[in-house]
């Protein structure tokens, strides 16, 4: 079935349901600390929905260095996720 | 850069010229962008040029942060204000630009990273879980949560509304990570008063025999208890047996660049951060072994002039490079704070009778 969602549309979706914002804000380039949605207590809540979403289990460097969408894809790149 | 550095690494050789380089640099930078702090500096130190020394670095009592907007961005670029927990009268309030903001949490996960490892340790939190609510969440309380909760995962909060203890989310917590290494934190009077003290009182313990515990914001409240440091590890161990426990110093004015306490029992600065002790009555720094004010610099702020402060604490510093742990840089113990009196007399730098001569 072709009905399983691309690790992109996971990737969007678990940033709109963390941050709680509409997908179609989920852009490459969004940042972290540029929207109000997307502060310290929602980026907890951020790395704990990508880790669920995609099994990996995330370090305080991967935390810190979590800055953008963009970003996210990159460090989840390196623990075997393909986009 | 020594934000590039290791935390605990640099000898005094090669620390103090990278240092005082990076504090001359904000000085001058503050100067030219923050017009009340070029007023205090041309009060104080008429003449000043740049510093030869770290002693010679223009400091602010940290309590101008109480009276005055410093900040050296446009009202446009703050991105977040930070308040003290201050009880009486005006908070301090820090401005954050995105930049500092950024440095701050880097500079904080560098430092933790250090003691806790890279992973990321289950936490349980000793707060209550609305401590993070919207109306709370400018308080010192909170920030120090939200900034450590970026070392933990699966955070846990071991307190109900009323302050008891969850006792239920706590056995929980424990049952499925006590065999792991965890983190645990929390203010050290709420770790004491809530949680240590309420167990002992419920005669219920719990046991996480893998945990660190982390625990700040001072000692002032449990000194009226009597309890010292080595009570308060005796007790946490007798009741929850936890069995490192390490204590850690810093302010709101200078949030980062954390001063976290050794197996030793001792403060240490890290290669972000430095501190002198001054004498309360001529300002003249004293040697090592000498209890006197605490000042304390840091490398990260940018966004508003807190370089170089002068705290309301009392301290003493023990050493340089040299405590039995083996980690770099100065270590010190705090003594307490000023008697409110003093608190008064180094708070108002406005008027040039704090003049440091190098
Ligand atoms: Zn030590």
């Amino acid at each position: 079935m072709s009905n399983e969602p691309t690790n992109n549309e996971k990737l969007i979706s678990s940033f709109a349901t963390s941050l709680v914002i509409p997908e179609s804000q989920v852009s490459e380039s969004l940042a972290y600390n540029t929207i109000n949605e997307w502060d310290s207590t929602a980026h907890m809540l951020l790395i704990a929905e990508l880790e669920n979403t995609f099994n990996v289990m995330l370090d305080t460097d991967d935390i810190i260095d979590l800055s953008s969408v963009n970003k996210a894809k990159e460090i989840l790149a390196k623990h075997g996720i393909t986009f | 850069m020594l934000i590039e550095q290791a935390p605990y690494e640099l000898t005094v050789a090669k620390k103090a010229p990278l240092l005082l380089a990076q504090l001359n640099s904000l000085t001058a930078h503050h100067r030219e962008f923050c017009s009340e702090y070029e007023s205090v500096v041309t009060a104080q130190w008429p003449n000043y040029a740049v510093a030869n020394q770290l002693a010679a670095v223009p400091y602010l009592a940290v309590s101008l942060f109480k009276h005055l907007s410093l900040k050296s961005i446009p009202d446009s670029e703050v991105f977040k204000t930070l308040y003290s927990s201050g009880t009486t009268g005006n908070p301090s309030k820090i401005a954050l630009d995105r930049e500092t903001a950024g440095l701050q949490s880097k500079t904080l996960v560098k430092i933790m990273q250090h003691w806790l490892g890279k992973e990321r340790r289950p936490m349980l939190i000793i707060d209550k879980p609305s401590i993070l609510d919207a109306r709370n969440s400018f308080s010192a309380r909170a920030a120090g949560i939200k900034g450590l909760s970026f070392m933990g995962r699966n955070h846990c909060y071991a307190l109900n509304e009323d302050m008891s203890v969850n006792i239920d989310a706590v056995q929980q917590f424990c049952s499925e990570f006590a065999a792991k290494p965890v983190l645990v934190f929390g203010f050290t009077f709420m770790v004491w008063q809530y949680f240590v003290e309420q167990l002992k009182q419920s005669k219920q313990r719990i046991s996480l025999p893998n945990a660190i515990l982390l625990h700040s914001g001072g000692w002032k409240k449990l000194e009226d208890r009597a309890v010292d440091n080595a009570t308060f590890k005796q007790a946490v161990l007798e009741h929850t047996d936890i069995p490192k426990v390490h204590n850690f110093y810093g302010l709101v004015e200078q949030v980062g660049s954390i001063f976290v306490e050794c197996e030793q029992g001792h403060l240490h600065c890290s290669s972000y951060s430095d501190v002198l002790v001054r004498d309360a009555e001529t300002w003249h720094p004293l040697p090592l072994g000498k209890e006197g004010i605490l000042q304390l610099m840091s490398v990260l702020p940018k966004s508003y002039p807190g370089h170089s402060l002068l705290t309301e604490d009392r301290a003493v510093i023990l050493g340089e490079d040299d405590c039995l742990c083996g980690r770099k840089g100065k270590y010190f113990n705090i003594k307490g704070r000023l008697p409110k009196v003093d608190m008064r007399g180094c708070s108002d730098t406005f008027t040039p009778t704090v003049r440091e001569r190098s």
